[in-house]
């Protein structure tokens, strides 16, 4: 049985039909991206998954129906999301970020050993962990913001777009960090505009345009797919 | 006797129950943006409450020592303040909380109105005197006059602040709140129960606020239903001056604010030849405010505006 089941999710905002009735899963142990262009509903649907936009449609995690409840509920059941420009907690420091992710958790010793993961995976977090996060690089800040959502254990962590306004250096460790995290078992959906990227690191993908999915199927092979090449590839 | 320390020593007992009230409204603003206008009326209910209470206390065990009178009347108005502000909230304001910033913030100004004219129906018009029970023990300090109940108020606050301080820093309710205070999406995010840190903020801001009622009452011996408006106004002053939104800055605007007044208020007579007298104190908290709003929009301790924006 699929972790994330999705059928005929739909969003709008007002008039606007932000996702038009989607269909996906995603297994557990599994490394799934949605790509596609800006505006194609993307981050509506990561945003959709959490309550924070309300939709439409099945929404079926570990079997249990997501709709209609609040985000922090879902949270709760093991869902965590990395948002699109990361939203660390710029006036609470490293250390506090990485707490606030761990908020839902009571086991003190778990949390302290995950921390120490934590600054084994980001020696960088470590050396700044009495910093504001503010004060952080944009690379940094998205460690911090990946590194807090490890925190709070979930099942399924969903990224939304994390290497955008990054140097291309500072991509390539971020998605080094994604793929290992996806090696140690976390099973993650990855938004990307960054086609080539998402692909190369994903075992599945969805292709999403104008709010509806419009390819899936094994990452290698949407590689190849002349459609892909042409349109995200830059072929 | 010196008028400067006396006027000093005045001005940091009213500057201790001035911060108090604006820890209220910093924390409020803080979290939703929104200035609070009902925080006066709560502290106002507050003391009010208090001295119902105390009255009774004190007419039926007339032996039992004024503090522990005073004491009582505290205990019962605390959690009837906290559950006002939690209804406030929960009623007036958080349908609202996706509408336009001036809505709840005209709501407010409602809620206000109301509390005012609901403790004029319970209470009457006329001024509440709180009864003569506390000791009235006064020292000589470098030739000025302190009384107990100024040492106890000062010490008090002080307590309360580091309290509050401590809370905010260093528990998972603080860090929550400061979480929420700056982006509530990415609170919920972390499985925050962002309505509940909330109101949270709103009981916390209440329950300090009876305290600041019961200190200004018993320290001008007196309780009116009009007495939110000023002490609401001078307390958001304050919360302006030290940077609104910042808790640290409340504290420190509120002293401030406190010494300010009384020092003007014991200068005035000199400064204009007698033409103004010390009645006109009222007028310094909102020169302040002024002052601040025109050079330093973000206060002593606050942010660059921009960057909460």
């Amino acid at each position: 049985m699929s972790l994330l089941m999705a059928q005929g999710i739909k969003i709008s905002y007002g008039g606007i039909h932000a996702v038009r009735g989607i269909d996906f899963e995603v297994a557990k142990g599994e490394l799934v991206c949605l790509i596609g262009a800006n505006g194609a509903g993307k981050s509506s649907t990561l945003k959709g998954l959490l309550g924070l936009v309300s939709h439409s449609g099945d929404l079926r995690f570990n079997g249990e129906r997501l709709t209609g409840l609040a985000t922090h509920a879902i949270v709760a059941r093991g869902l965590a999301l990395v948002p699109e420009g990361r939203g660390i907690f710029g006036r609470l420091t490293v250390a506090e970020n990485l707490d606030m992710g761990a908020y839902l958790r009571r086991d003190r010793d778990g949390i302290k050993a995950d921390r120490t993961r934590a600054y084994e995976l980001f020696p960088r977090l470590a050396e700044r962990n009495k910093q504001l996060a503010g004060t952080l690089s944009g690379g940094e800040q998205q460690m911090l913001a990946i590194a807090r959502a490890l925190m709070g254990r979930p099942s399924l962590l969903l990224l939304d777009e994390p290497s955008m306004g990054l140097a291309p250096l500072m991509v390539r460790k971020i998605y080094e960090t994604i793929a290992r995290i996806a090696q140690e078992g976390v099973t993650l959906l990855v938004v990307e505009q960054n086609a080539h990227l998402a692909l190369q690191i994903s075992q599945r993908a969805y292709v999403m345009e104008s709010g509806v999915i419009r390819l899936s199927g094994p990452s290698h092979a949407l590689a190849r797919d002349p459609q892909i090449r042409a349109a995200y590839l830059g072929d | 006797m010196d008028i400067f320390t006396q006027q000093l020593v005045n001005g940091l007992v009213l500057g201790s129950i001035y911060a108090l009230v604006a820890l209220g409204y910093t924390m409020v603003y803080g979290i939703l943006e929104l200035i609070n206008f009902a925080h006066g009326e709560v502290t106002m209910i507050g003391a009010m409450v208090a001295l119902s209470v105390i009255g009774v206390l004190a007419g039926v065990a007339p032996d039992l020592p004024g503090v522990l009178v005073v004491l009582g009347g505290i205990l019962v108005a605390i959690p009837a303040c906290m559950l006002l502000a939690f209804g406030i909230e929960k009623i007036a304001y958080r349908p609202l909380r996706k509408a336009p910033r001036l809505a709840p913030l005209i709501t407010a100004i409602g809620v206000s109105i109301i509390l005012q004219n609901l403790a004029m129906l319970i209470w009457g018009r006329q001024y509440v005197s709180f009864p003569e029970i506390l000791p009235t023990t006064k020292f000589e300090f470098l030739g000025a006059h302190i009384s107990l109940l100024q040492i106890a108020i000062v010490v008090l606050a002080l307590t309360i602040m580091a309290g509050l301080w401590l809370l905010v820093e260093k528990t998972r309710l603080g860090r929550a709140m400061r979480a929420t205070a700056q982006s509530r999406e990415v609170a919920e995010l972390m499985g925050v129960n962002v309505d509940r840190v909330i109101s949270a903020t709103f009981i916390i801001g209440a329950a300090i606020a009876v305290i600041a009622g019961v200190m200004v009452s018993a320290y001008y011996g007196l309780a009116h239903y009009y007495m939110g408006f000023m002490l609401g106004l001078k307390a958001f002053s304050a919360a302006v001056l030290g940077g609104i939104g910042n808790i640290a800055g409340a504290m420190l605007g509120g002293l401030l604010l406190g010494v300010i007044e009384a020092l003007g208020a014991g200068y005035i007579g000199d400064i204009t030849g007698g033409f103004l007298g010390s009645h006109y104190q009222d007028v310094f908290a909102f020169f302040v405010l002024i002052g601040v709003l025109v050079f330093r929009p973000s206060g002593l301790l606050g942010e660059r505006v921009a960057n909460r924006a």
